[in-house]
């Protein structure tokens, strides 16, 4: 049954309401409710086409990029309402990072793709600006392979740095939350592995909501876990007991593999 | 949040509306900028009608110093030099499109590309100039004729300022019929040449349509070209040899002309109308070409 | 046999075909060659550096044409200083901010019209609006502004289509990390553009410094005694320059009309000979 995790201490960092979410005529998300718990790995997972990135672009509001959708329901980080009129949008993008799909680098060097953020937000320190990048990349797992070529251009990286290059950028806001896409898709076995540790090691610090590469990542990493199917959540249990002991039997087929 | 930290923000969401308040205005500027030059053409050109009767406006006889405003022949040496220049242009360009796209090598299209882009790019006095010393004299001693500033070879020379349009254009619309249909042609046993003609050309004649009413309004509203070799005589056009005598075009004319008129005379005015007929018609054929255009992009079409 | 008959005329009809079709090309490309080359052979003599740096003498017939050259660059800088803004501005608005309604479809629709507008029209509005209406008189800014808002089109296209072909990822990922809508263009899609709009500004600029018809009655002056000195002098120019040691002084040396003609050749073909190195220099630098 959808809804809270019992024994969990602290109140949900995020409240997701009964959200539906339509693109022109389509329904993407039918009346999603979901607690996403501090300090912790929740994974939302699902068959393609299922909503999950629609959900997770609907917490930082970057779907307020696109024309012609529409939203009902209720968002809420830390008790206030992330859409109410007159929030400030670049603010809660901040508090709560992204990392997308892709490697995303943005062109110049891998110290400007850190400072970014940074300096939009108007932060002119140089000494906070420097501990930004060592402290940021050192959580992605990157501060070692980068560390003395910081002015090269972020794009000669491979694939593997690029993507925990994203993650340094997002950390490096220092947000409350962060949101990652598949983060590990198209990346090699060794970069994936340090992409998953670098997240268990977050989770201490930031809450984590990720869309998984596969069902065998989702039970690796996952704390919680949301199945998602059709735009509507399934089932939402603890990770430890959701891949072994679905209640709903069309989580059960998808997690053995059965469709999807 | 802190007081000061809510003032900054406060201020950098003013400076995002007025940033981008400026660009909407900006963007917006050219309808404004049409609008003004409608406006200042109307404003000094309607007095004109009130001034002039219709019949004389209109009339044959373009003789300002006498007070008669015939415009008759200079709408018409219009027309007949840009219908004569696009007649030599179209086949010449469409040809050079179809040449450049579907059959030159490689290496010839690298020559070939460059080469257009430099015609494009040829002031149109040069292109007057040359005219005017080169051609004019060999089409005199060529057919024989008293004079070699004509119509004929004004529409010549026009047709080559015209080419790079028609040729770009055409180009783009060769470019839009999808590679399938030459591969269907060719699986059938056809020619390239055959392919070409029967399956690609007509499968981009709305292109090619394009491409006609683009040049023309090029054509017609080229000035120095045509005032240095059409010879200048407003004269009616009316027959098959008018093409080799001496023709006035509208463009003409005003440049001619205005440099030696009193501001606010009838002559002025008159000479603005002439630019309100000038802008309608070329309103109007790009309208047309831009009608086509946005048909072509809601079917699907590549542009 | 029959078909073989029929298949080796089908060929036959293809050779000649595209034989045509070549003949044709060649009918476009040769005489742009012959224009370039015998203005260059008439007119080469007459270059020197008296020529290019010295003032006219003799009612034109002798001496140099600095007065015109300086003249065109004015113009053209001039024409860049109030085209771009309001050009680059205009396509920042169509490729970032627009919506596709109405109203985005009439701006389109008027700068299909400015493109096609005659320039002798251009020529007559900026007299009535610049030279009579506000008063500049016949004036670099009269010449200027009109010329600006000819080279408008060019430019807003040319700048749009080097804005939207920057990655949408970029503006996303500035999204991402809290930056405006502004600040993502301000910062990462206009540096990555720029190039693109360089050349597009460049090439507008080129087809101003050719035009005539335009500054014929806006800014032209045949002789002046001296150089312009401020906005709302009058001023040569080339193109004019040109038009008019060739049809209205009799008795001019053809060697210096040729001479005219290829300096306004050279300076027109180099700018769009940088425009283009400019934008293919940037095409093999780009990250992406």
């Amino acid at each position: 049954m959808p809804g809270m995790p019992d024994h969990t201490p602290l109140p949900p960092k995020i409240r997701i309401e009964q959200v539906s979410y339509f693109y022109g005529a389509k329904q993407a998300l039918h009346d999603v409710t979901l607690d996403v718990p501090a300090h912790a790995v929740t994974v939302c997972f699902g068959p393609a086409g299922c909503g999950k990135t629609t959900l997770l672009r609907l917490i930082n509001r970057l779907n307020d990029l696109l024309d012609g959708t529409r939203r009902s329901g209720h968002i809420f980080l830390d008790d206030r309402d992330i859409y109410a009129p007159g929030a400030d949008v670049p603010r809660l993008r901040r508090r709560v990072g992204m990392v997308f799909a892709l490697p995303l680098p943005l062109p110049g060097t891998i110290r400007e793709n850190i400072l970014y953020g940074l300096k939009l937000a108007g932060v002119r320190d140089r000494a906070r600006l420097e501990a930004a990048v060592v402290r940021s990349l050192t959580q992605a797992a990157l501060w070692d392979e980068v560390k003395d070529r910081l002015d090269t251009p972020a794009m000669a990286m491979s694939g593997g740095q690029q993507q925990r290059l994203c993650i340094a950028r997002s950390l490096a806001l220092e947000p409350e939350v962060l949101l990652l896409d598949a983060p590990t898709s198209g990346l090699d076995p060794i970069s994936t592995d340090k992409v998953e540790e670098s997240l268990l090691t977050l989770k201490r610090t930031y809450t984590i909501v990720v869309v998984p590469h596969s069902i065998q990542q989702a039970a690796r990493i996952a704390d919680h876990a949301a199945f998602l199917l059709d735009g509507a959540l399934i089932e939402y249990r603890p990770g430890s007991e959701l891949f072994t002991n679905p209640h709903d039997t069309r989580t059960q087929d998808y997690v053995t593999g059965r469709f999807g | 949040m802190s007081s000061e930290a809510t003032s900054a923000k406060t201020r950098s969401r003013w400076g995002e509306f007025f940033v981008e308040s400026g660009i909407r205005i900006l963007g917006f500027s050219t309808i404004g900028f049409v609008l003004l030059i409608f406006f200042f053409l109307l404003r000094e050109g309607i007095p004109a009608f009130t001034k002039v009767p219709l019949g004389n406006l209109f009339g044959t006889r373009w003789y300002p110093t006498f007070d008669l405003f015939g415009t008759l022949p200079l709408i018409l040496g219009s027309i007949v030099v840009t219908i004569t220049a696009i007649a030599i242009a179209l086949p010449l360009g469409v040809a050079t499109a179809v040449y450049v796209r579907e059959v030159a090598p490689g290496w010839a299209r690298e020559i070939l590309k460059p080469m257009i882009e430099v015609l494009a790019g040829i002031p149109s006095v040069v292109l007057g100039f040359f005219g005017m010393t080169i051609i004019a004299p060999l089409i005199r001693q060529g057919l024989g004729l008293p004079t070699g500033l004509t119509a004929f070879t004004g529409a010549l020379i026009l047709a080559y300022m015209a080419l790079p349009t028609i040729i770009s254009v055409a180009e783009d619309a060769l470019d839009a019929v999808p590679t399938s249909y030459r591969n269907a042609g060719l699986a059938m046993g056809a020619t390239q040449w055959q392919t070409i003609w029967r399956v690609v050309v007509p499968a981009a004649r709305s292109g090619i349509l394009m491409a006609v009413m683009l040049g023309m309004g090029r054509a017609i509203g080229e000035t120095m070209l045509v005032m240095m070799v059409t010879g200048n005589a407003a004269r009616m056009p009316l027959g098959l040899d008018a093409l080799f005598m001496p023709v006035r075009t509208m463009t003409a004319t005003i440049a001619a002309e205005m440099g030696e008129v009193a501001s606010g005379s009838t002559h002025y005015h008159v000479l603005f109308a002439i630019g309100i007929i000038l802008f309608l018609l070329t309103f109007i054929l790009n309208l047309a070409a831009a009608q086509a255009m946005f048909r072509k992009r809601r079917q699907g079409g590549l542009r | 046999m029959a078909s073989q008959a029929a298949t080796s005329r089908r060929y036959l009809i293809q050779r000649i075909g595209v034989g045509l079709l070549a003949l044709a090309t060649l009918a476009v490309v040769v005489p742009i060659v012959l224009v370039l080359a015998t203005i260059f052979v008439r007119g080469y003599q007459a270059i020197n550096w008296e020529f290019l740096t010295a003032m006219p003498r003799d009612g034109m017939k002798a001496g140099g044409i600095f007065p015109a050259i300086v003249g065109t660059i004015i113009l053209i800088f001039a024409t860049g200083l109030a085209a771009i803004p309001v050009g680059v501005g205009g396509a920042v608005y169509l490729s970032e901010y627009a919506r596709d309604n109405w109203a985005t479809r009439t701006i389109r629709l008027a700068m299909i019209n400015l493109a096609g507008i005659p320039s002798v029209v251009y020529g007559l509005f900026g007299l009535g609006m610049f030279v009579l209406f506000l008063r500049f008189g016949t004036s670099i800014i009269a010449g200027a502004l009109t010329l600006a808002i000819m080279t408008l089109p060019i430019i807003i296209s040319t700048a749009e289509e080097a804005l939207r072909a920057v990655p949408v990822e970029f503006r996303t990922v500035s999204a991402s990390v809290g930056g405006t809508r502004w600040q993502g263009i301000r910062y990462v899609v206009l540096p990555q553009a720029l190039p693109g709009i360089i050349t597009g500004v460049i090439l507008g600029l080129l087809r101003a410094a050719g035009e005539t018809a335009p500054i014929l009655f806006t800014v032209a002056a045949f002789y002046l005694p001296r150089l312009p000195r401020s906005l709302f002098d009058q001023t040569m120019a080339l193109p004019y320059h040109l038009y008019v040691i060739s049809t209205q002084v009799p008795g001019m040396p053809p060697q210096i009309q040729y001479g005219t003609a290829l300096v306004l050749l050279i300076l027109v073909l180099s700018l769009s000979l940088t425009a283009t190195v400019i934008r293919s220099f940037f095409r093999r630098r780009r990250q992406w």
